[in-house]
């Protein structure tokens, strides 16, 4: 007890503890194997198996050999002094740190094993193992186990003498914080006797909210084990028969419990907390049969329920006085409170806490509410056709029930209307074949069928009289006579070609022969164009039965192909031609052809009908900004079912097998769609008008850039950008004129960028897509890679020149600047680092000077609004009223990254000339670069190239694309 | 009718700078007061984002892991995730507490835009400059979106969530609003690249700014347009707008460096913060007080400035001394 209370002062620390980890550290490298040594503190290594601890302390690396392997270095017989060494202590062999503190024979005055508590025995009981290598049974101390003395170490005696029972707390009082450790199970023997006062109340205080601060609590109670010894020959577990239990009745606990407390064995002895309290007579046990005189045997067969045991290791608290038996326990745990957590994560992440008041709850409108009378029930009504109904029957129908199905189809919306009355209303004409089975069928039997299904009445609101079509069609076959015996001889041959292909040849001769095919020529579509034969013998086919020939089929098969293989032939042409009928005209108007037609590799967009047809409409109302009607389009979109999930709405089309816009051919212009795109005619044909930045001095979007590119037939073209470019310059007025404003120092820089543009707009039209791939595959990592090109020699050098340069003239404008503001930290501290060429150019990702060149290139290869450049200097701007539009004009020449880079940080307006003499250089040194490029697309060039496109590709991806796509719309309508 | 206020009021707006925050990311893409306005969170060009203590200025974590510069970022309400989009094609679901990446999403062909949580941080939604918003899901471990709306016709620079709305804009100068419990998409054409699209707080309005300089107000139900706010200059650059916390003011970002500040009803220009001369890149508005947070490159070059500012009650104040150097 003594040696325990002092506890934390004889822990002993080997080593050195680690440092703590950092996070971003990168991971070390293992330590390897033959370094991994420990050293006690004389420097020699530490022996982790000592000669009585199970090993050997010959120690060269944690083993038992030498440096100089088994052989010992001096070899000194003791062959002499056998007879002086008789009598040998364990010590003679033993090392200082067996001796020591920690070893197994400690030269210390410790307690014995009377005082001694549980650490200490450790000790004696390695003592004890090794003595028991010498027992008569090696390895087991048989007889010192059945002898030992019960006793119980001196501490307990004297606990005991002062009054101390067995199992109660020891230790000073705590505080409520650690007695709440108190938990149930502690009081849990006592509850079925008395319950002490205190615990109750205690119980009372865990649940509640009063704990008084300054109250201390006795430390929790222990509620001793009982180690009673099996003596009886059952199983473990087993509860045989009970003489004691047997006059009372009532059989033996429900579970065994293999580690049962003393109370709950005296409860189960009196019987008292039993559920069934059920006495009966006789001896019970289990296994133990009912008696005849006995009627229920419910309790005989000991049925234990895995409820009664603990399913998970170490999921209790850490207080529940058992310290990890695993007694069935009934735990009431208390819920993990949320704000714990928000405390965890707050300690964590200093100054941060989780958000502590919930999402607003969602206001839930009920359903309406039913009328009383409702029945949730839907009968289907029969349709009646007042024509197949006597007057009267109808009179009665409508009166009682308030209407008639089908009586007017101009009322009943066009989803009540069927195909027939749908086709007159469209001015089709009427399909030649039949219009129903019925048809097909004898007069006699139509009218026994119709006569059996009259009071459901028919579906067919068409003429039943026989069609035009229908007597022909039952006499094609003797018609032709020629043709007639070769096709019955067919049918017999080719079980596919069945009388329903027969009709189905006559439908399409009705389809093709009407006039609406006659209306439009030329626009068939192929299936068979992979086979170009096939494809003549199918458009032979199609002329024949545009002209109505009656045996187009067999005219235009091959006839030397085998019966086999026309009569197959046959079948698809006639299945084709239904499947690709022509369109009536007031239909096909309204829908746009695919154009990715099954098996064909289209290598054009779709189109979306709704979306392109109507866009100038809705550009002339954005310009009348008729918001509303004109601008929407609403479609069917079909959200993702666990989409609907995760947003806890319902989903709209349930069972719906797709995602996305059904009704609606997708499009998608995404970069992807472009590289086939390219080789289309309409591309090459308008020129590429970019090359204009989108840092154009007016500022004009990348949408109506050409405009300003002099891109007088593409203008023409598109209205709409023409339109909004020049109501743009009226309403800006940054036209180029805005640039005479800028002062000397900038004119001249507008002129040369302008003859590259153009230069670069002749480039472009020869290689169309390349920025398209560079904003593709362009990623971060070979613009890093590029970053060890060319010119950047003369670069640093330029850049030391004016990091000097600025150093000294710029420093105190901006600590001027800058002492304004109070938050600012150490201007010139600051603006160091940027400066420095070394840092600038071997980490590319550094934080400060790097990135804002990089981000000029990505930004002009992007689409769309770009992000402002990080760094445009205040300075240059400085003496200008209007900065914006001097801003952009620079930003237009500092396209190159290492002017962009100097841009942020040197504020010189004398560095402007040079500048621009350095930038036209690097324009032709780039249109150079460029044209070896073409040969060598290697890395070398992707530096130019990014460059390049930079300055190109910002303009032209969008607007390149719209175009092609403009033309690819028109050439989709034609 | 919410917002004509019944007695007139001093106008809620932020007019006095409280704070500058050097948070040297290089440039700030994007700054975004969370759900609650106690932190914001910055998106730098530097590949890092890094989370701020509104109330004492202070940086609380820096969460690195991007390829590429950090475009956009979100906090779910309950402050315990973040998600974050980048140059890199990546989007990435941030551990607040620990810095660690949760999962990084990749999918987008292209440099990703806008993020943004869904209400109850289940789903991430990002819009990328491949013309598709990817719908991730945060709570199983499939790295596939759920769905890929796959509508726009050009790039998707904008990006809203509601309830069960989903509100995007488009470079092909198109607002996008997909109704999931309709089940409806609508389109309302706009005719000039979308820059930004945000809802109003009521949800019965949305909020579009595009590249000819104009921020609209539509009906969210009709797509009328309900007002039209102009004077500012946004032509080339990816700038945001935003409503006021009690939907009584249309802010937006300017390329002359001021935060334009419109009355919703009447449409006229209210106030002109003047930022500093650059762009303003980006600005969000406080969920519940009148503070707003707008970012714009520094005046060192390498710096970038948060600057956050709170109602001044007293608006016939001399305006701090930040403005005297701010306007010419």
């Amino acid at each position: 007890m003594a040696s325990d209370s002092d506890s934390d002062g004889d822990f002993v620390t080997f080593g050195t503890p680690l440092e703590p980890l950092e996070e971003d550290e990168p991971l070390r490298k293992p330590v390897p194997l033959h370094e991994q040594t420990v050293k006690d503190e004389k420097g020699r290594y530490q022996r982790f198996h000592g000669a009585f601890t199970g090993g050997f302390s010959a120690g060269y690396f944690n083993t038992v050999g030498t440096k100089e392997g088994w052989t010992p270095a001096t070899f000194v017989s003791s062959r002499q002094q056998k007879a002086g060494r008789q009598n040998a202590r364990p010590e003679d062999f033993m090392d200082e740190e067996d001796l020591g503190d920690h070893g197994i024979a400690p030269r210390q005055i410790t307690t014995t094993a009377d005082f001694a508590s549980g650490r200490k025995d450790v000790i004696r009981d390695k003592a004890r193992a090794i003595t028991s290598l010498s027992a008569p049974i090696p390895g087991d101390t048989v007889l010192e186990d059945l002898v030992a003395p019960a006793r119980s170490s001196m501490g307990v005696e004297l606990l005991r003498k002062m009054g101390w029972k067995d199992g109660q707390g020891v230790g000073p009082r705590v505080k409520r914080r650690l007695c709440k450790q108190r938990a149930d199970s502690g009081t849990r023997a006592f509850v079925s006797a008395s319950p002490p006062n205190g615990l109750s109340g205690s119980q009372d205080e865990e649940d509640g909210e009063f704990v008084p601060e300054n109250v201390t609590f006795a430390p929790k109670d222990v509620t001793p084990i009982d180690f009673t010894p099996k003596v009886d020959l059952h199983g473990l577990g087993y509860r045989g028969l009970n003489p004691l239990a047997a006059l009372r009745g009532g059989p033996g606990a429900g579970h065994i419990n293999l580690f049962t407390m003393d109370s709950d064995r005296s409860n189960s002895l009196f019987g008292e907390d039993r559920k069934g309290q059920r006495r009966r007579g006789g001896v019970a046990g289990q296994g133990f049969g009912v008696g005849a005189m006995e009627d229920d045997d419910e309790d005989i067969y000991h049925r234990d329920i895995m409820s009664n045991y603990d399913t998970v290791l170490g999921g209790e608290e850490p207080g529940d006085g058992l310290y990890g038996w695993t007694a069935p326990q009934q735990y009431n745990r208390k819920k993990k409170d949320h704000s714990k957590d928000a405390a965890y994560l707050g300690k964590i992440l200093e100054g941060f806490t989780l958000a502590s008041d919930k999402l607003e709850t969602k206001t839930i409108f009920p359903p309406p509410n039913l009328p009383r009378d409702f029945r949730p029930v839907h009968y289907f009504r029969p349709v009646v056709d007042l024509s197949s109904v006597s007057p009267m029957v109808a009179q009665a129908l409508q009166t009682s029930r308030g209407h008639m199905a089908q009586e007017e189809p101009s009322k009943g919306g066009r989803h009540q209307l069927d195909s027939a009355q749908r086709r007159e209303l469209l001015g089709e004409a009427t399909l030649q074949g039949p219009s129903s089975v019925f048809d097909l069928l004898k007069v006699e039997d139509r009218e026994r069928l119709s006569g059996l299904r009259r009071p459901s009445s028919d579906t067919s609101s068409g003429p039943r009289q026989p069609t035009p079509g229908r007597p022909e069609q039952l006499c094609s076959g003797c018609r032709d006579s020629p043709a007639a015996a070769r096709a019955s001889a067919q049918k017999a041959l080719s079980s596919r070609f069945t009388p329903h292909a027969e009709q189905q040849q006559q439908e399409a001769l009705s389809v093709w022969s009407g006039p609406t095919a006659q209306a439009q020529t030329g626009q068939t579509f192929k299936p068979f164009e992979r086979t170009p034969h096939k494809q003549a013998r199918y458009d032979l086919y199609i002329d024949q039965l545009k002209q109505g020939d009656r045996d187009a089929l067999e005219l235009s098969l091959d006839p030397t192909m085998t019966e086999w293989e026309r009569g197959r032939e046959r079948d698809e042409f006639v299945r084709a031609a239904l499947l690709y009928k022509p369109s009536s005209s007031s239909l096909s108007c309204r829908f746009t052809r695919g154009k990715q037609d099954d098996g064909v590799e289209a290598d054009t967009v779709e189109v979306t009908r709704d979306q392109e047809n109507d866009v100038d409409d809705k550009q002339a109302a954005v310009k009348m900004k008729m918001f509303g009607k004109l601008t929407r389009d609403t479609f069917e979109w079909h959200p993702d079912n666990l989409l609907c999930k995760r947003f806890n709405v319902p989903d709209p089309y349930p069972g719906s097998g797709f995602v996305g816009m059904p009704k609606v051919k997708r499009d998608k212009f995404s970069v992807f769609n472009f590289l086939t795109v390219s080789e289309s005619p309409t591309a090459s044909a308008s020129p590429a008008p970019q090359g204009v930045k989108p840092s154009e001095p007016g500022k004009r979007s990348r949408w109506d850039v050409s405009g300003q590119a002099g891109n007088k037939e593409r203008k023409e073209k598109d209205p709409v950008s023409e339109f909004l470019s020049v109501a743009r310059i009226e309403a800006s007025g940054s036209g180029p004129e805005a640039s005479t404003t800028d002062g000397p120092t900038t004119d001249p820089t507008v002129e040369p960028d302008t003859e590259q543009k153009d230069e670069e707009e002749e480039e472009e039209e020869s290689r169309p897509s390349m920025d398209l791939f560079k904003a593709i595959f362009a990623s971060s990592s070979d613009e890093k890679s590029s970053s060890s090109s060319e010119g950047e020699s003369e670069e640093e050098e330029e850049e030391k020149e004016e990091g000097v340069r600025s150093k000294a003239g710029t420093g105190p404008q901006i600590s001027n600047q800058l002492n304004v503001n109070t938050t600012q930290p150490a201007p010139p501290v600051s603006t160091t680092p940027s400066q420095n060429p070394d840092v600038v150019f071997k980490m590319p990702s550094g934080p400060a000077a790097a990135p804002p060149p990089r981000d000029q290139e990505m930004e002009e290869e992007e689409f769309g609004p770009r992000l402002p450049p990080p760094s445009s200097t205040l300075t240059e701007r400085r003496p200008s009223p209007t900065p914006s539009a001097k801003d952009d004009k620079h930003k237009k020449k500092c396209k190159e990254k290492h002017k962009a880079k100097k841009h942020g940080k040197h504020k010189k307006d004398k560095k402007q000339k040079k500048k621009n003499k350095r930038h036209k250089h690097k324009g032709k040194q780039k249109k150079s670069s460029r044209k070896e490029e073409s040969s060598d697309s290697s890395s070398e060039g992707s530096d130019g190239n990014s460059q390049e496109d930079g300055e190109e590709g910002g303009g032209v991806s969008t607007e390149e694309l719209l175009r092609r796509l403009k033309g690819i719309r028109g050439k989709n309508l034609q | 009718m919410s917002f004509p206020q019944p007695k007139p009021e001093v106008p809620q707006l932020p007019q006095n700078l409280l704070r500058t925050i050097d948070c040297q990311q290089g440039a700030v893409r994007a700054v975004r007061f969370n759900a609650d306005g106690n932190y914001l969170l910055s998106c730098g060009s530097d590949k890092s984002l890094k989370l701020w203590s509104v109330s004492r200025g202070t940086l609380l974590k820096t969460y690195s892991g991007h390829g590429y510069e950090v475009l956009d970022a979100d906090g779910s309400y309950d402050n315990s995730q973040l998600c974050s989009c980048s140059s890199d094609k990546t989007v990435i679901l941030w551990d607040v507490a620990t810095g660690q990446v949760t999962r990084k999403l990749r999918g987008h062909a292209g440099k990703v835009n806008c993020v943004q949580f869904n209400e109850e941080a289940t789903v991430i939604l990002s819009g990328s400059i491949d013309g598709t918003v990817r719908c991730w899901d945060t709570r199983s471990r499939k790295f596939d979106p759920i769905q890929i709306l796959d509508e726009a016709q050009d790039g998707v620079s904008s990006l809203k969530v509601s309830e069960h709305e989903l509100l995007t804009g488009s470079v092909d100068g198109r607002v996008r609003r997909y109704d999931l419990r309709m089940g409806q998409l609508h389109v309302d054409f706009i005719n000039s690249p979308i820059t930004c699209v945000c809802f109003s707080a009521d949800g019965q309005c949305t909020l579009t700014s595009s590249l000819d300089s104009t921020v609209r107000l539509l009906d969210k139900s009709t797509g009328e347009m309900l007002g039209e706010y102009t004077g500012h200059k946004m032509k080339g650059y990816k700038l945001d707008c935003c409503l006021s916390s009690k939907d009584t003011h249309v802010l937006s970002c300017s390329e002359d460096g001021h935060v334009y500040c419109w009355d919703l009803v009447e449409g006229s220009l209210m106030l002109k913060l003047p930022v500093g001369k650059a762009v303003v890149q980006s600005l969000s508005f406080h969920p519940s007080e009148t503070r707003l947070l707008t970012a714009m490159e520094g005046r060192s070059g390498i710096g970038f400035w948060l600057r956050e500012m709170v109602v001044c009650l007293k608006c016939d104040v001399p305006l701090l001394p930040w403005l005297k150097y701010g306007i010419n």
